[in-house]
């Protein structure tokens, strides 16, 4: 339609001082809905719906203390505990606050060398030198706070953690096949153990107590 | 092994073609209708989605003064885009360097600086969403909720709105409107992108994703409290927020800035490998969905399948190329470390693992990563610094194509149609044919603004590339040696130049340079596709549609999608390989050394 009898478009100025009024006001309605309403409504669907996850998954020991969210690694270096992966987190390892990757290219020597120093220590607490050592255990993880090891890399530890526990290795090594979270649908991502969880397992077998269970703890209102 | 990675590709492939097929009729009833005049030649529907979308947006309208709806000359339309990303690049860097005095900070962050604020501000408001700042330690969750959520919905939005400027060039005949820029815009972001983010908000949540007004508990640790752990601090602060909402849209709209520094690879973005799927697919659903969509917009739906061939055309190999180079064994690592188990079996991550999570593993990282930067979403689930050399190269090439395979919500399916426009006038030229694209007539007009659209991403990326190299102190941040760290360098400049917003994260792009000159990539780069293809939508609308002759060149059968296909990766390699060569392939081609052999 708009054919030639149609008015002459304003003037350039007229066009930019008529668009203003819409350009903040719409800035400002839908920053309202998408970064008010959007955000406020979706916490409170998600506590409502999902209480335990959207507060962080965290667990809860007896004592009614925070032991640390299911999903989220910590650091882990005595004999009497099964070891996570390195972590490139910040200036401490597993810091949740400086979360991230060692980003060292794949072939520089700064990364194969850390990576020979790390298979050489394992190696020694382990006290295994035959084994090949699983390379999950001598990387850094993207994020610095992968909770997960491969099943092989749980197995790996389990003689030095059972004598160091002074517990039999078929007991630990049931505890580890246990723990073994599978593939999604045996298709999506990889089958894995919870380093966290495994080692709050051990805790509870050792002192006879519950294991942690997932709490609320995040949902009440910081004192 | 490789038959367990490429069930997992096939099963997130499909995941991802149903949702796109479940969208797009809505996709395409959200631009059908209401916003264009009565009198043109499009198509007109009048359902109750539509009376629904009116009751939605109408208010809205009222309250800025645009309604009722006044459509706009495409001129009209490049200036509400250009002063709605001014006053959303105000608006973000207001909340920034306020943040101290605004509330919910309740760790009293500091403002954040002036170079950073700028850098995230321009970063936010074109869709690129590099991150020159780690979120845990410098947004307030006001800053995260208020500027950096509402800014993923809007620049989402925008591309959106530019693509149906396009396509109502095409479906249209003399006209001289293009549509009203207040409408598209509010329609797309209450209409589509709010409901598919809350959506898919609950579904991450329900996986762990946080979702929380609290911003954090401090936790003692478990072998801190019962056995020495030597000096380091014994406690750890497990950071919490907003975030499930944050992702959702940071995915649906190809945004890719995550809440935390880790991005999609923190535990609490990317809990489990359902999440992971849910967020490739939400990455890659809009625009393939917008190329089903248009093909029914133009009332042709070969014409849609066409151009998703091409995008799938350009995507698949890659996908199988960056899988088999991330779940093969890395060799300088073998030929240092030899006793290192890099072998994959049903109880072993094998592969390249430096810089990945365990729960994804190498095959769904590969994935993700192709995805992130196919689409220009630009979140990843593992650190691409640290991928193999080739498999960095899958992730910098797929960037460098222009962000036209998917590419970014609207924008990627606009800048493939620019392609097309390429391809149809050199095929034109080469057979003697007349240039026309869905019956409009391809002119000198149209292949001018063509041509800026797909000349401005690489010249960007190379000048940028190009300046840092010259500078040694601007170089200098770039942490790895030798060929890699050139490819960081490239990759920065890729990243912002076509919008993407991923990173070789080693680099410390914090200094005055790099800050100012990536913001300026990002807005070049954004603001020169998105006008040329307003303009193009203009100049094409226009027109009258001229009847199709013996001598049209149809474009919808494979031998065209090869042309378009063929069109994308001439323009992307000749202007990258000179560069790739230097970097990532030279990489590649180093001999691995045993330990103590030699060092660099």
């Amino acid at each position: 339609m708009p054919p030639s009898d149609a008015p002459r478009p304003p003037k350039l100025s007229a066009m930019i001082l008529g668009q203003i009024r819409p350009a903040i006001t719409l800035l400002v309605v839908l920053t309202t809905i998408t970064g008010v309403l959007y955000p406020v409504g979706m916490t409170l669907a998600a506590r409502a719906l999902f209480p335990l996850q959207s507060a962080g998954s965290l667990l809860i020991g007896d004592d009614g203390a925070v032991r640390g969210s299911l999903l989220i690694g910590q650091p882990f270096t005595g004999p009497r505990w099964f070891h996570g992966r390195p972590s490139a987190s910040g200036t401490t390892p597993y810091d949740p606050t400086a979360s991230g990757g060692s980003n060292l290219g794949p072939t520089s020597a700064a990364f194969t060398t850390l990576v020979a120093e790390r298979a050489e220590a394992l190696r020694r607490e382990e006290s295994t030198d035959t084994a090949t050592i699983p390379v999950d255990l001598v990387t850094a993880s993207a994020s610095g706070l992968d909770p997960h090891i491969s099943p092989r890399a749980a197995l790996l530890q389990v003689r030095r953690v059972a004598a160091a526990r002074g517990l039999a290795d078929e007991q630990v090594q049931r505890l580890v096949a246990a723990r073994i979270e599978p593939a999604f649908l045996g298709i999506l991502g990889r089958p894995r153990v919870n380093v966290l969880a495994l080692n709050l397992a051990l805790e509870s077998l050792d002192s006879g107590g519950a294991m942690p269970k997932l709490s609320e703890e995040g949902l009440r209102p910081p004192p | 092994m490789m038959t367990s990675a490429s069930l997992e590709v096939a099963a997130v492939l499909l995941a991802t073609t149903l949702a796109a097929a479940a969208v797009a009729p809505w996709l395409t009833t959200i631009f059908r209708i209401g916003s264009d005049s009565d009198a043109n030649c499009e198509p007109e529907t009048e359902g109750s989605w539509s009376r629904l979308l009116r009751g939605l947006e109408s208010p809205l309208l009222r309250a800025a003064g645009v309604w009722p709806i006044r459509e706009m000359t495409a001129t009209e339309y490049a200036i509400a885009i250009l002063l709605f990303h001014a006053a959303g690049f105000g608006l973000l860097l207001f909340l920034l360097r306020c943040q101290p005095l605004l509330p919910w900070n309740p760790d009293r962050l500091p403002a954040v600086p002036w170079l950073i604020a700028i850098n995230t501000a321009a970063s936010f408001v074109t869709n690129t969403n590099w991150q020159s700042y780690s979120g845990e330690t410098t947004l307030s969750p006001l800053s995260q909720a208020l500027g950096l959520t509402v800014q993923n919905f809007l620049s989402a939005a925008s591309g959106l709105c530019v693509l149906a400027v396009l396509v109502r060039g095409l479906v249209r005949c003399g006209s001289a409107t293009v549509g009203s820029f207040w409408h598209d815009l509010v329609r797309v972001t209450v209409g589509l992108l709010l409901p598919l983010s809350i959506v898919l908000g609950l579904l991450l949540a329900s996986q762990g994703v946080v979702q929380s007004f609290d911003t954090g508990i401090d936790v003692a640790l478990v072998e801190g409290t019962s056995s020495a752990a030597g000096e380091a601090p014994s406690t750890r602060r497990i950071v919490l927020g907003p975030v499930a909402s944050q992702i959702a849209i940071k995915q649906l709209g190809t945004n890719g800035g995550g809440y935390f520094n880790a991005n999609g690879s923190h535990p609490f973005e990317n809990p489990t490998p359902l999440t992971n799927l849910l967020e490739i697919v939400a990455m890659l659903m809009i625009p393939m969905a917008s190329c089903l969509a248009f093909g029914r917009w133009v009332g042709d739906r070969r014409q849609g399948y066409a151009l998703l061939a091409a995008m799938a055309v350009l995507f698949l190999p890659f996908v199988v190329l960056i899988v088999r180079f991330e779940t093969s064994p890395n060799p300088w690592l073998a030929a240092a470390v030899p006793s290192i188990d890099q072998a994959t079996s049903p109880e072993h991550d094998g592969g390249s693992l430096e810089g990945k999570e365990v729960r994804f593993g190498p095959a769904s990282s590969a994935l993700f990563a192709v995805a992130t930067t196919a689409t220009s979403c630009g979140g990843v689930n593992a650190m691409h610094d640290s991928f193999s050399p080739l498999g960095g190269l899958v992730t910098m090439w797929m960037i460098q194509l222009g962000e036209v395979v998917f590419g970014g919500v609207g924008t990627g399916l606009a800048g493939l149609v620019a392609y097309t426009l390429v391809a149809v006038f050199v095929a034109g030229l080469m057979v003697g044919r007349s240039p026309e694209y869905l019956g409009k007539k391809i002119e000198a007009s149209e292949m001018k603004m063509g041509m800026i659209v797909l000349l401005v991403p690489p010249i960007v990326t190379l000048v940028g590339t190009a300046a840092a190299c010259m500078l040694p102190a601007e170089a200098a941040a770039a942490p790895n040696p030798g060929p890699h760290g050139f490819s960081e360098l490239l990759y920065a400049f890729s990243s912002a130049g076509n919008n993407n917003g991923s990173a070789f994260g080693g680099l410390s792009a914090a200094s005055a340079f790099w800050t100012l000159a990536l913001a300026a990539a990002m807005l070049a780069s954004r603001l020169l596709t998105m006008l040329p293809i307003v303009a193009i939508g203009g100049l094409l609308a226009a027109k009258r549609t001229v009847a199709e002759s013996p001598g049209t060149l149809p474009t919808h059968t494979p031998l065209f999608v090869l042309l378009v296909a063929g069109t994308v990766i001439l323009v992307g390699a000749l202007s990258f390989v000179p560069a790739l060569a230097l970097g990532p392939i030279a990489e590649a081609l180093q001999p691995p050394m045993a330990a103590g052999e030699g060092t660099r």
